[in-house]
Protein backbone atom coordinates (compact mmCIF):
# COMPACT_ATOMS: atom_id res chain seq x y z
CA UNK A 1 0.00 0.00 0.00
CA UNK A 2 2.81 2.18 1.18
CA UNK A 3 4.42 2.19 -2.42
CA UNK A 4 1.53 2.93 -4.69
CA UNK A 5 0.44 5.96 -2.24
CA UNK A 6 4.47 6.99 -2.99
CA UNK A 7 4.08 6.79 -6.39
CA UNK A 8 0.62 8.50 -6.89
CA UNK A 9 2.15 11.37 -4.87
CA UNK A 10 4.91 11.30 -7.05
CA UNK A 11 2.53 11.38 -10.11
CA UNK A 12 0.97 14.14 -8.27
CA UNK A 13 3.59 16.25 -7.94
CA UNK A 14 5.04 15.49 -11.40
CA UNK A 15 1.42 17.14 -12.56
CA UNK A 16 1.68 19.97 -10.86
CA UNK A 17 4.98 20.84 -11.18
CA UNK A 18 4.46 20.52 -15.16
CA UNK A 19 1.07 22.85 -14.35
CA UNK A 20 3.46 25.38 -13.01
CA UNK A 21 5.77 25.11 -15.36
CA UNK A 22 3.51 25.62 -18.35
CA UNK A 23 2.05 28.26 -16.19
CA UNK A 24 5.44 29.70 -15.67
CA UNK A 25 6.18 29.42 -19.45
CA UNK A 26 2.88 30.60 -20.35
CA UNK A 27 1.98 32.96 -17.37
CA UNK A 28 4.61 35.18 -17.44
CA UNK A 29 3.31 38.65 -16.43
CA UNK A 30 0.42 37.36 -15.41
CA UNK A 31 -0.18 36.96 -19.31
CA UNK A 32 -2.84 34.38 -19.36
CA UNK A 33 -4.94 36.05 -16.07
CA UNK A 34 -4.79 38.89 -17.87
CA UNK A 35 -5.82 37.90 -21.12
CA UNK A 36 -8.84 36.00 -19.41
CA UNK A 37 -9.67 39.23 -17.31
CA UNK A 38 -9.68 41.87 -20.24
CA UNK A 39 -10.98 39.84 -23.57
CA UNK A 40 -14.46 38.18 -22.44
CA UNK A 41 -16.39 41.61 -21.18
CA UNK A 42 -15.95 43.52 -24.38
CA UNK A 43 -16.01 39.99 -26.19
CA UNK A 44 -19.18 38.80 -24.63
CA UNK A 45 -21.10 42.23 -24.58
CA UNK A 46 -20.24 42.58 -28.42
CA UNK A 47 -21.57 38.67 -29.55
CA UNK A 48 -24.56 38.82 -27.41
CA UNK A 49 -26.07 41.67 -28.52
CA UNK A 50 -24.16 42.72 -31.95
CA UNK A 51 -23.44 39.27 -33.80
CA UNK A 52 -26.38 36.87 -32.05
CA UNK A 53 -28.83 39.64 -32.95
CA UNK A 54 -27.64 39.90 -36.62
CA UNK A 55 -27.88 36.14 -36.67
CA UNK A 56 -31.04 35.67 -34.99
CA UNK A 57 -32.45 38.44 -37.71
CA UNK A 58 -31.62 35.72 -40.26
CA UNK A 59 -33.60 33.30 -38.55
CA UNK A 60 -36.92 35.19 -37.76
CA UNK A 61 -37.12 36.55 -41.34
CA UNK A 62 -38.44 33.34 -42.00
CA UNK A 63 -41.46 33.60 -39.86
CA UNK A 64 -44.64 35.19 -39.16
CA UNK A 65 -44.25 36.22 -35.29
CA UNK A 66 -46.09 39.17 -33.72
CA UNK A 67 -42.59 38.11 -30.86
CA UNK A 68 -45.62 38.42 -28.14
CA UNK A 69 -44.85 34.81 -26.95
CA UNK A 70 -41.77 32.44 -27.88
CA UNK A 71 -40.93 31.80 -31.73
CA UNK A 72 -42.18 28.61 -31.28
CA UNK A 73 -45.46 29.23 -29.75
CA UNK A 74 -46.58 31.46 -32.38
CA UNK A 75 -44.23 31.44 -35.35
CA UNK A 76 -45.08 30.33 -38.40
CA UNK A 77 -42.39 29.40 -40.97
CA UNK A 78 -42.96 31.22 -44.55
CA UNK A 79 -39.99 30.19 -45.97
CA UNK A 80 -39.03 33.10 -48.42
CA UNK A 81 -42.45 34.85 -48.61
CA UNK A 82 -41.42 37.49 -46.41
CA UNK A 83 -38.64 38.29 -48.72
CA UNK A 84 -40.49 38.19 -51.99
CA UNK A 85 -43.14 40.41 -50.79
CA UNK A 86 -40.33 43.14 -49.77
CA UNK A 87 -38.69 42.74 -53.02
CA UNK A 88 -41.74 43.27 -54.91
CA UNK A 89 -43.09 46.06 -53.15
CA UNK A 90 -42.67 49.63 -54.88
CA UNK A 91 -42.87 51.21 -51.20
CA UNK A 92 -39.69 49.42 -50.29
CA UNK A 93 -38.02 50.17 -54.02
CA UNK A 94 -38.77 53.66 -52.99
CA UNK A 95 -36.97 53.45 -49.79
CA UNK A 96 -34.02 52.21 -51.61
CA UNK A 97 -33.82 54.79 -54.12
CA UNK A 98 -34.14 57.16 -51.49
CA UNK A 99 -31.37 55.96 -49.74
CA UNK A 100 -29.37 55.70 -53.18
CA UNK A 101 -30.66 59.56 -53.19
CA UNK A 102 -28.65 60.31 -49.59
CA UNK A 103 -25.73 58.86 -51.21
CA UNK A 104 -25.99 60.55 -54.52
CA UNK A 105 -26.99 64.38 -52.87
CA UNK A 106 -23.67 63.48 -50.71
CA UNK A 107 -21.21 62.57 -53.51
CA UNK A 108 -22.34 65.28 -55.79
CA UNK A 109 -23.54 68.25 -53.67
CA UNK A 110 -22.34 67.68 -49.83
CA UNK A 111 -18.80 66.53 -50.28
CA UNK A 112 -17.81 69.05 -53.35
CA UNK A 113 -19.46 71.75 -50.80
CA UNK A 114 -17.05 70.47 -47.93
CA UNK A 115 -13.98 70.36 -50.15
CA UNK A 116 -14.27 74.27 -51.36
CA UNK A 117 -14.77 75.36 -47.79
CA UNK A 118 -12.19 73.13 -46.25
CA UNK A 119 -9.61 74.76 -49.02
CA UNK A 120 -10.63 78.30 -48.47
CA UNK A 121 -10.01 77.68 -44.65
CA UNK A 122 -7.57 75.06 -43.80
CA UNK A 123 -4.73 76.81 -43.18
CA UNK A 124 -4.28 78.65 -39.59
CA UNK A 125 -5.91 81.86 -38.29
CA UNK A 126 -8.50 82.64 -35.62
CA UNK A 127 -11.42 83.76 -38.45
CA UNK A 128 -11.03 80.68 -40.47
CA UNK A 129 -11.46 78.56 -37.21
CA UNK A 130 -14.69 81.01 -36.23
CA UNK A 131 -15.58 79.50 -39.46
CA UNK A 132 -14.88 75.94 -38.78
CA UNK A 133 -16.43 76.01 -35.91
CA UNK A 134 -19.98 77.34 -37.33
CA UNK A 135 -19.94 75.01 -40.15
CA UNK A 136 -19.51 72.00 -37.67
CA UNK A 137 -22.03 72.98 -35.26
CA UNK A 138 -25.22 71.50 -36.76
CA UNK A 139 -22.95 68.28 -36.80
CA UNK A 140 -23.17 68.16 -32.52
CA UNK A 141 -27.01 67.81 -32.60
CA UNK A 142 -29.00 65.32 -32.27
CA UNK A 143 -30.63 64.18 -35.39
CA UNK A 144 -33.69 64.54 -33.81
CA UNK A 145 -33.27 68.08 -32.92
CA UNK A 146 -32.35 68.88 -36.50
CA UNK A 147 -35.02 66.97 -37.84
CA UNK A 148 -37.29 68.95 -35.59
CA UNK A 149 -35.99 72.55 -35.98
CA UNK A 150 -36.70 71.88 -40.30
CA UNK A 151 -39.74 70.58 -39.28
CA UNK A 152 -40.83 74.23 -38.14
CA UNK A 153 -38.81 75.77 -41.49
CA UNK A 154 -40.57 73.83 -43.58
CA UNK A 155 -43.88 74.37 -42.11
CA UNK A 156 -46.37 76.01 -44.31
CA UNK A 157 -47.51 78.45 -41.63
CA UNK A 158 -44.44 79.31 -39.47
CA UNK A 159 -41.24 78.27 -40.79
CA UNK A 160 -38.96 80.04 -43.75
CA UNK A 161 -41.21 78.43 -46.19
CA UNK A 162 -44.09 80.37 -44.97
CA UNK A 163 -42.06 83.88 -45.02
CA UNK A 164 -41.27 83.03 -48.01
CA UNK A 165 -44.82 82.67 -49.40
CA UNK A 166 -45.74 85.32 -47.50
CA UNK A 167 -43.34 87.98 -49.26
CA UNK A 168 -44.38 86.65 -52.99
CA UNK A 169 -48.10 86.49 -52.06
CA UNK A 170 -48.37 82.84 -53.06
CA UNK A 171 -50.80 80.24 -51.26
CA UNK A 172 -48.91 78.50 -48.32
CA UNK A 173 -46.42 75.35 -49.31
CA UNK A 174 -46.27 72.78 -46.99
CA UNK A 175 -43.11 70.73 -48.90
CA UNK A 176 -42.98 67.52 -46.48
CA UNK A 177 -46.92 67.29 -47.48
CA UNK A 178 -45.68 67.33 -50.83
CA UNK A 179 -45.24 63.93 -52.67
CA UNK A 180 -42.55 65.26 -54.90
CA UNK A 181 -40.99 67.86 -52.73
CA UNK A 182 -40.88 65.89 -49.19
CA UNK A 183 -37.52 63.91 -49.61
CA UNK A 184 -35.69 66.73 -51.53
CA UNK A 185 -36.30 68.80 -48.18
CA UNK A 186 -35.06 66.22 -46.30
CA UNK A 187 -31.76 66.13 -48.45
CA UNK A 188 -31.35 69.72 -47.88
CA UNK A 189 -31.25 69.33 -43.98
CA UNK A 190 -28.74 65.91 -44.72
CA UNK A 191 -26.37 68.21 -46.18
CA UNK A 192 -27.22 70.97 -43.73
CA UNK A 193 -26.24 68.38 -40.41
CA UNK A 194 -23.30 66.59 -42.21
CA UNK A 195 -21.35 68.85 -44.73
CA UNK A 196 -19.43 70.48 -41.99
CA UNK A 197 -18.27 67.18 -40.45
CA UNK A 198 -16.95 65.96 -44.30
CA UNK A 199 -15.11 69.19 -44.19
CA UNK A 200 -13.12 68.71 -40.81
CA UNK A 201 -12.16 65.32 -42.31
CA UNK A 202 -10.74 67.18 -45.21
CA UNK A 203 -9.18 69.60 -42.85
CA UNK A 204 -7.61 67.33 -41.63
CA UNK A 205 -6.25 65.86 -44.39
CA UNK A 206 -4.81 69.19 -45.82
CA UNK A 207 -2.70 70.09 -42.93
CA UNK A 208 -1.05 67.22 -43.33
CA UNK A 209 0.46 68.35 -46.68
CA UNK A 210 3.41 69.48 -46.64
CA UNK A 211 4.08 73.00 -47.36
CA UNK A 212 7.25 73.05 -48.94
CA UNK A 213 5.66 70.79 -51.58
CA UNK A 214 2.60 73.65 -52.16
CA UNK A 215 5.64 76.31 -51.69
CA UNK A 216 7.82 74.42 -54.68
CA UNK A 217 5.01 73.85 -57.19
CA UNK A 218 4.11 77.76 -56.85
CA UNK A 219 7.68 78.62 -57.64
CA UNK A 220 7.92 76.41 -60.47
CA UNK A 221 4.68 78.64 -61.83
CA UNK A 222 2.18 76.09 -61.65
CA UNK A 223 -1.79 77.90 -60.95
CA UNK A 224 -3.75 77.17 -57.77
CA UNK A 225 -5.74 75.09 -59.36
CA UNK A 226 -3.31 73.09 -60.59
CA UNK A 227 -1.94 73.06 -57.09
CA UNK A 228 -5.51 72.27 -55.86
CA UNK A 229 -5.81 69.43 -58.44
CA UNK A 230 -2.34 67.73 -58.94
CA UNK A 231 -1.19 67.75 -55.56
CA UNK A 232 -3.57 68.83 -53.04
CA UNK A 233 -6.33 66.32 -53.74
CA UNK A 234 -4.71 63.47 -54.85
CA UNK A 235 -2.57 63.53 -51.37
CA UNK A 236 -5.64 63.50 -49.77
CA UNK A 237 -7.46 60.45 -50.95
CA UNK A 238 -7.16 58.57 -48.14
CA UNK A 239 -9.72 61.27 -46.23
CA UNK A 240 -11.66 61.84 -49.10
CA UNK A 241 -12.55 57.79 -49.32
CA UNK A 242 -13.03 57.77 -45.22
CA UNK A 243 -15.89 60.60 -46.17
CA UNK A 244 -17.67 58.71 -49.11
CA UNK A 245 -17.41 55.36 -46.28
CA UNK A 246 -19.08 57.73 -43.87
CA UNK A 247 -21.66 59.17 -46.22
CA UNK A 248 -22.68 55.27 -47.26
CA UNK A 249 -22.64 54.04 -44.35
CA UNK A 250 -24.63 56.99 -42.87
CA UNK A 251 -27.29 56.56 -45.87
CA UNK A 252 -27.89 53.00 -45.06
CA UNK A 253 -28.82 53.94 -41.46
CA UNK A 254 -30.45 56.67 -42.04
CA UNK A 255 -33.17 57.06 -39.65
CA UNK A 256 -33.53 59.05 -36.56
CA UNK A 257 -33.43 62.89 -38.55
CA UNK A 258 -36.82 61.04 -40.64
CA UNK A 259 -38.60 60.61 -37.40
CA UNK A 260 -39.58 64.28 -36.65
CA UNK A 261 -39.70 65.70 -40.41
CA UNK A 262 -42.43 63.13 -41.45
CA UNK A 263 -44.78 60.53 -40.31
CA UNK A 264 -45.04 56.63 -41.63
CA UNK A 265 -42.78 57.78 -44.64
CA UNK A 266 -44.49 60.94 -45.54
CA UNK A 267 -47.61 61.51 -48.27
CA UNK A 268 -48.04 58.14 -49.40
CA UNK A 269 -44.69 56.85 -48.67
CA UNK A 270 -42.88 58.32 -50.81
CA UNK A 271 -40.08 59.77 -48.29
CA UNK A 272 -39.16 56.04 -46.91
CA UNK A 273 -35.75 55.29 -46.39
CA UNK A 274 -34.87 51.32 -45.68
CA UNK A 275 -34.53 51.78 -42.41
CA UNK A 276 -37.76 53.97 -41.55
CA UNK A 277 -39.41 51.08 -43.67
CA UNK A 278 -38.49 48.64 -41.28
CA UNK A 279 -39.83 50.77 -38.54
CA UNK A 280 -42.98 51.77 -39.59
CA UNK A 281 -43.56 48.02 -41.10
CA UNK A 282 -41.62 46.08 -38.91
CA UNK A 283 -41.66 47.43 -35.54
CA UNK A 284 -44.87 50.07 -35.31
CA UNK A 285 -46.58 46.60 -36.66
CA UNK A 286 -45.18 44.48 -34.62
CA UNK A 287 -44.07 42.12 -37.45
CA UNK A 288 -40.36 40.71 -36.32
CA UNK A 289 -40.10 38.19 -39.08
CA UNK A 290 -41.23 40.78 -41.74
CA UNK A 291 -39.10 43.24 -39.93
CA UNK A 292 -35.96 40.77 -39.99
CA UNK A 293 -36.24 40.49 -43.48
CA UNK A 294 -35.96 43.93 -44.17
CA UNK A 295 -33.13 43.85 -41.37
CA UNK A 296 -31.55 41.21 -43.39
CA UNK A 297 -31.56 42.79 -46.86
CA UNK A 298 -30.47 46.31 -45.28
CA UNK A 299 -27.22 43.21 -43.84
CA UNK A 300 -26.47 42.41 -47.07
CA UNK A 301 -26.46 45.72 -48.71
CA UNK A 302 -23.80 46.67 -45.91
CA UNK A 303 -21.83 43.65 -46.38
CA UNK A 304 -21.83 44.04 -49.86
CA UNK A 305 -20.52 47.92 -50.19
CA UNK A 306 -18.23 47.48 -46.97
CA UNK A 307 -16.56 44.29 -48.55
CA UNK A 308 -16.38 45.95 -51.79
CA UNK A 309 -15.28 49.32 -50.28
CA UNK A 310 -12.83 47.81 -48.45
CA UNK A 311 -11.21 45.21 -51.07
CA UNK A 312 -11.18 48.15 -53.98
CA UNK A 313 -11.36 51.01 -52.57
CA UNK A 314 -9.51 51.54 -48.95
CA UNK A 315 -7.00 48.63 -49.98
CA UNK A 316 -5.48 51.54 -52.33
CA UNK A 317 -4.96 53.85 -49.18
CA UNK A 318 -1.60 50.86 -48.49
CA UNK A 319 -0.55 51.28 -52.40
CA UNK B 1 0.57 91.00 -66.19
CA UNK B 2 -0.32 91.87 -62.25
CA UNK B 3 -3.30 94.10 -63.44
CA UNK B 4 -4.79 90.72 -64.65
CA UNK B 5 -3.83 89.02 -61.73
CA UNK B 6 -4.84 91.28 -59.58
CA UNK B 7 -8.40 91.63 -60.64
CA UNK B 8 -8.19 87.27 -60.92
CA UNK B 9 -7.60 87.57 -56.86
CA UNK B 10 -10.02 90.16 -56.25
CA UNK B 11 -12.61 88.12 -57.75
CA UNK B 12 -11.53 84.94 -56.38
CA UNK B 13 -11.94 86.64 -53.23
CA UNK B 14 -14.82 88.26 -53.63
CA UNK B 15 -16.20 84.45 -54.65
CA UNK B 16 -14.39 83.01 -51.65
CA UNK B 17 -16.35 85.45 -49.29
CA UNK B 18 -19.31 84.59 -51.11
CA UNK B 19 -19.04 80.73 -50.62
CA UNK B 20 -18.01 81.19 -47.06
CA UNK B 21 -20.88 83.72 -45.36
CA UNK B 22 -23.60 81.83 -48.18
CA UNK B 23 -22.95 78.65 -45.78
CA UNK B 24 -23.02 80.60 -42.83
CA UNK B 25 -25.92 81.98 -42.85
CA UNK B 26 -27.27 78.68 -44.41
CA UNK B 27 -25.92 76.98 -41.26
CA UNK B 28 -27.08 79.88 -38.40
CA UNK B 29 -30.53 81.37 -40.03
CA UNK B 30 -32.17 77.88 -38.62
CA UNK B 31 -30.47 78.11 -35.18
CA UNK B 32 -31.38 82.05 -34.88
CA UNK B 33 -35.30 81.38 -36.17
CA UNK B 34 -35.05 78.44 -33.38
CA UNK B 35 -33.63 80.32 -30.49
CA UNK B 36 -35.69 83.77 -30.56
CA UNK B 37 -38.59 81.60 -31.45
CA UNK B 38 -38.79 80.65 -28.29
CA UNK B 39 -39.32 84.34 -26.95
CA UNK B 40 -42.12 85.01 -29.55
CA UNK B 41 -46.08 84.55 -29.24
CA UNK B 42 -47.34 82.49 -31.43
CA UNK B 43 -49.35 85.06 -33.48
CA UNK B 44 -45.83 87.44 -33.98
CA UNK B 45 -44.29 83.73 -35.10
CA UNK B 46 -47.10 83.43 -37.87
CA UNK B 47 -46.07 86.44 -38.97
CA UNK B 48 -42.33 87.42 -38.79
CA UNK B 49 -40.71 83.71 -38.15
CA UNK B 50 -37.43 85.53 -38.87
CA UNK B 51 -36.85 89.09 -36.77
CA UNK B 52 -36.48 89.71 -33.55
CA UNK B 53 -39.34 89.19 -31.26
CA UNK B 54 -41.30 92.54 -30.47
CA UNK B 55 -42.11 91.03 -27.21
CA UNK B 56 -39.31 89.26 -25.27
CA UNK B 57 -41.79 86.11 -23.80
CA UNK B 58 -39.76 84.21 -21.73
CA UNK B 59 -42.70 82.19 -20.74
CA UNK B 60 -42.28 79.40 -22.94
CA UNK B 61 -38.58 78.88 -21.62
CA UNK B 62 -39.80 79.57 -17.94
CA UNK B 63 -42.53 76.67 -18.23
CA UNK B 64 -39.70 74.19 -19.68
CA UNK B 65 -37.36 74.96 -17.16
CA UNK B 66 -39.57 75.09 -14.19
CA UNK B 67 -41.17 71.53 -15.01
CA UNK B 68 -40.23 68.65 -13.58
CA UNK B 69 -40.22 66.66 -16.32
CA UNK B 70 -37.74 68.85 -18.15
CA UNK B 71 -35.22 68.09 -15.53
CA UNK B 72 -35.90 63.84 -14.86
CA UNK B 73 -35.68 63.74 -18.77
CA UNK B 74 -31.78 65.49 -18.33
CA UNK B 75 -31.16 63.41 -15.34
CA UNK B 76 -31.95 59.88 -17.17
CA UNK B 77 -29.83 60.78 -19.87
CA UNK B 78 -26.80 61.68 -17.63
CA UNK B 79 -27.28 58.55 -16.00
CA UNK B 80 -27.58 56.83 -18.97
CA UNK B 81 -24.62 58.36 -21.11
CA UNK B 82 -22.90 58.22 -17.67
CA UNK B 83 -22.55 54.51 -17.49
CA UNK B 84 -22.16 53.93 -21.05
CA UNK B 85 -19.17 56.15 -21.52
CA UNK B 86 -17.49 54.06 -18.20
CA UNK B 87 -18.25 50.97 -19.22
CA UNK B 88 -17.12 51.60 -23.61
CA UNK B 89 -13.94 52.87 -22.03
CA UNK B 90 -13.21 50.15 -19.06
CA UNK B 91 -14.07 47.12 -21.18
CA UNK B 92 -12.76 48.89 -24.96
CA UNK B 93 -9.48 50.02 -23.79
CA UNK B 94 -9.01 46.57 -21.72
CA UNK B 95 -9.69 44.44 -25.01
CA UNK B 96 -7.79 46.83 -26.90
CA UNK B 97 -4.56 46.80 -24.46
CA UNK B 98 -4.66 42.75 -24.91
CA UNK B 99 -4.56 43.12 -28.96
CA UNK B 100 -1.89 45.62 -28.81
CA UNK B 101 0.66 44.22 -26.37
CA UNK B 102 -0.20 40.41 -25.74
CA UNK B 103 0.78 37.98 -27.99
CA UNK B 104 -1.50 35.35 -28.04
CA UNK B 105 -3.16 32.83 -30.62
CA UNK B 106 -5.87 33.75 -33.39
CA UNK B 107 -5.26 37.74 -31.97
CA UNK B 108 -5.99 38.97 -36.00
CA UNK B 109 -9.19 37.11 -36.28
CA UNK B 110 -10.51 38.14 -32.95
CA UNK B 111 -9.44 41.85 -33.79
CA UNK B 112 -11.54 41.53 -37.47
CA UNK B 113 -14.62 39.68 -35.86
CA UNK B 114 -15.05 42.84 -33.48
CA UNK B 115 -13.98 45.38 -36.17
CA UNK B 116 -16.80 44.07 -38.36
CA UNK B 117 -19.50 45.40 -35.92
CA UNK B 118 -18.78 49.44 -37.24
CA UNK B 119 -20.03 48.31 -40.51
CA UNK B 120 -23.66 47.11 -39.36
CA UNK B 121 -26.11 50.06 -37.89
CA UNK B 122 -28.21 49.03 -34.83
CA UNK B 123 -31.57 48.80 -37.47
CA UNK B 124 -29.93 45.28 -37.97
CA UNK B 125 -30.20 43.91 -35.08
CA UNK B 126 -32.70 45.85 -33.66
CA UNK B 127 -35.87 43.54 -33.40
CA UNK B 128 -34.01 40.92 -31.48
CA UNK B 129 -32.29 42.60 -29.63
CA UNK B 130 -35.78 44.17 -28.66
CA UNK B 131 -36.65 40.65 -28.02
CA UNK B 132 -33.73 39.39 -25.98
CA UNK B 133 -33.84 43.06 -23.67
CA UNK B 134 -37.17 41.85 -23.16
CA UNK B 135 -36.56 38.74 -22.11
CA UNK B 136 -34.24 39.44 -19.68
CA UNK B 137 -36.27 41.87 -18.32
CA UNK B 138 -34.87 45.23 -18.92
CA UNK B 139 -37.31 47.08 -20.98
CA UNK B 140 -37.84 50.24 -19.36
CA UNK B 141 -34.91 50.21 -17.23
CA UNK B 142 -31.80 52.11 -17.61
CA UNK B 143 -29.90 48.83 -18.11
CA UNK B 144 -32.21 48.15 -21.62
CA UNK B 145 -30.51 51.05 -23.70
CA UNK B 146 -27.14 51.19 -21.52
CA UNK B 147 -26.22 47.73 -23.37
CA UNK B 148 -27.09 47.97 -26.72
CA UNK B 149 -25.33 51.19 -26.74
CA UNK B 150 -22.60 49.81 -25.48
CA UNK B 151 -22.20 47.15 -27.07
CA UNK B 152 -22.85 49.10 -31.02
CA UNK B 153 -20.07 51.76 -29.61
CA UNK B 154 -17.24 48.97 -28.83
CA UNK B 155 -16.09 48.45 -32.61
CA UNK B 156 -15.12 51.89 -32.68
CA UNK B 157 -13.71 52.89 -29.85
CA UNK B 158 -11.73 49.49 -29.73
CA UNK B 159 -9.82 50.71 -33.41
CA UNK B 160 -8.87 54.13 -31.79
CA UNK B 161 -7.84 52.60 -28.58
CA UNK B 162 -5.48 50.10 -30.71
CA UNK B 163 -4.42 52.69 -32.90
CA UNK B 164 -3.26 55.04 -29.87
CA UNK B 165 -1.75 52.03 -27.60
CA UNK B 166 0.28 50.58 -30.90
CA UNK B 167 2.39 54.05 -30.84
CA UNK B 168 3.60 53.85 -27.34
CA UNK B 169 7.35 52.99 -27.13
CA UNK B 170 7.69 49.18 -26.98
CA UNK B 171 10.87 49.66 -24.92
CA UNK B 172 8.30 51.07 -22.07
CA UNK B 173 6.99 47.62 -21.43
CA UNK B 174 9.68 45.64 -21.65
CA UNK B 175 11.42 47.86 -19.21
CA UNK B 176 8.74 47.09 -16.75
CA UNK B 177 8.44 43.37 -17.45
CA UNK B 178 12.43 43.39 -16.65
CA UNK B 179 11.40 44.72 -13.54
CA UNK B 180 8.65 42.26 -12.61
CA UNK B 181 5.86 44.41 -13.42
CA UNK B 182 2.96 42.46 -14.43
CA UNK B 183 0.63 43.04 -17.87
CA UNK B 184 -2.17 43.68 -15.73
CA UNK B 185 -0.48 45.93 -13.59
CA UNK B 186 1.54 47.52 -16.63
CA UNK B 187 -2.07 48.70 -18.30
CA UNK B 188 -3.19 50.25 -14.74
CA UNK B 189 -0.37 52.36 -13.41
CA UNK B 190 1.49 52.78 -17.10
CA UNK B 191 -0.70 52.51 -20.50
CA UNK B 192 -3.66 54.54 -18.57
CA UNK B 193 -2.14 57.66 -17.20
CA UNK B 194 -0.68 58.30 -20.82
CA UNK B 195 -3.64 57.39 -22.56
CA UNK B 196 -5.66 60.59 -21.39
CA UNK B 197 -5.74 62.24 -24.95
CA UNK B 198 -7.21 59.07 -26.07
CA UNK B 199 -9.73 58.46 -23.51
CA UNK B 200 -11.45 62.14 -24.11
CA UNK B 201 -11.69 60.98 -27.90
CA UNK B 202 -13.31 57.94 -27.52
CA UNK B 203 -15.30 59.29 -24.30
CA UNK B 204 -16.54 62.22 -26.07
CA UNK B 205 -17.52 60.10 -29.18
CA UNK B 206 -19.35 57.74 -26.94
CA UNK B 207 -20.37 60.71 -25.22
CA UNK B 208 -22.13 62.53 -28.09
CA UNK B 209 -24.14 59.04 -29.53
CA UNK B 210 -25.43 57.89 -26.66
CA UNK B 211 -26.38 61.91 -25.56
CA UNK B 212 -28.08 62.35 -28.73
CA UNK B 213 -29.40 58.75 -29.55
CA UNK B 214 -32.76 58.05 -30.05
CA UNK B 215 -33.56 54.77 -31.83
CA UNK B 216 -32.35 52.58 -28.42
CA UNK B 217 -34.70 54.50 -26.60
CA UNK B 218 -37.31 54.37 -28.60
CA UNK B 219 -37.46 50.64 -28.88
CA UNK B 220 -36.62 49.65 -25.67
CA UNK B 221 -38.45 52.47 -23.13
CA UNK B 222 -42.27 53.17 -22.95
CA UNK B 223 -42.18 54.27 -19.30
CA UNK B 224 -41.91 58.47 -19.55
CA UNK B 225 -40.50 58.10 -16.13
CA UNK B 226 -36.82 57.08 -17.58
CA UNK B 227 -36.99 58.88 -20.97
CA UNK B 228 -33.99 60.38 -21.85
CA UNK B 229 -34.49 63.92 -23.36
CA UNK B 230 -34.49 62.98 -27.11
CA UNK B 231 -37.66 61.18 -26.39
CA UNK B 232 -38.70 63.55 -24.27
CA UNK B 233 -38.55 66.17 -26.70
CA UNK B 234 -40.83 64.30 -29.59
CA UNK B 235 -43.15 63.73 -26.90
CA UNK B 236 -43.17 67.48 -25.87
CA UNK B 237 -43.61 68.39 -29.69
CA UNK B 238 -46.22 65.38 -29.68
CA UNK B 239 -48.38 67.03 -26.66
CA UNK B 240 -47.98 70.67 -28.30
CA UNK B 241 -48.89 70.07 -31.82
CA UNK B 242 -47.92 73.12 -33.44
CA UNK B 243 -47.74 75.69 -30.60
CA UNK B 244 -44.14 76.01 -32.15
CA UNK B 245 -42.88 78.81 -29.71
CA UNK B 246 -42.84 76.51 -27.14
CA UNK B 247 -41.35 73.13 -29.16
CA UNK B 248 -38.86 76.07 -30.39
CA UNK B 249 -38.02 76.74 -26.29
CA UNK B 250 -37.78 73.32 -25.84
CA UNK B 251 -35.46 72.53 -28.80
CA UNK B 252 -33.13 75.50 -28.02
CA UNK B 253 -33.02 74.23 -23.71
CA UNK B 254 -31.99 71.02 -25.48
CA UNK B 255 -29.43 72.33 -27.52
CA UNK B 256 -27.57 74.77 -25.25
CA UNK B 257 -25.93 71.91 -22.85
CA UNK B 258 -24.69 70.75 -26.63
CA UNK B 259 -23.02 73.77 -27.73
CA UNK B 260 -21.58 74.51 -24.53
CA UNK B 261 -19.84 71.18 -24.41
CA UNK B 262 -18.62 71.75 -27.87
CA UNK B 263 -17.10 75.27 -27.57
CA UNK B 264 -15.51 73.71 -24.18
CA UNK B 265 -13.79 70.60 -25.23
CA UNK B 266 -13.65 71.27 -29.12
CA UNK B 267 -10.75 69.54 -29.66
CA UNK B 268 -11.95 66.46 -28.49
CA UNK B 269 -15.15 66.72 -30.31
CA UNK B 270 -13.64 67.19 -33.35
CA UNK B 271 -11.38 64.05 -33.06
CA UNK B 272 -13.97 61.82 -31.26
CA UNK B 273 -16.67 62.73 -33.64
CA UNK B 274 -14.24 62.11 -37.26
CA UNK B 275 -13.27 58.65 -35.48
CA UNK B 276 -9.81 59.88 -35.06
CA UNK B 277 -9.57 60.96 -38.86
CA UNK B 278 -8.63 64.78 -37.42
CA UNK B 279 -6.03 64.80 -34.75
CA UNK B 280 -6.67 67.35 -31.81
Amino acid sequence: MKSVDIALEAQRTGRLSAVKEWLYRHNTGGRLSTLLLFIPPALMVFTLLVILPIAESGVYSFYRWNGFTALSDSGRWVGWRNFQFILQDPVFHQAVWNTAKIVLISLLIQLPLAMMLALSIASKGSLNTLFRLVYFLPFILADVVAGLIWRFIYDGNFGLVAAFTQLFGMESFYPLADRDWAFNAILVVVVWKYFGYHMMIYIAGLQSVPNDLVEAARLDGASRLQIIFRIKLPLIMPAIRLSIFFSVIGALQFFEMAMPLVTSGGPSGSAHTIVTYLYEFGIVRSRIGFGSAVAVLLFVMCAIFAFIYQRFVMARNTA
Amino acid sequence: MTEMTDRRSVSASVARWGLLLLAALFVLLPFWMTTLGGFKSLGELRVSPLGLPRQWDATAYLDILTSSMTWQMMLNSVVITGFTVALVLIIASMLAFTFSHIRFAGKQYLYSYVILGMMFPGATAILPLFIKIRDIGLLDTYAGVILPQVAFGLAMSVLLFRTFFEQLPKELFEAALVDGCSYGRFFWTIVMPLSKPILATVGVFILVGSWNNYIFPLIMLNDQSVYPWPLGLMEFRGQYGSEWNRILAYITVTILPAVAFFLYAQKYIVAGLTGGAVKG
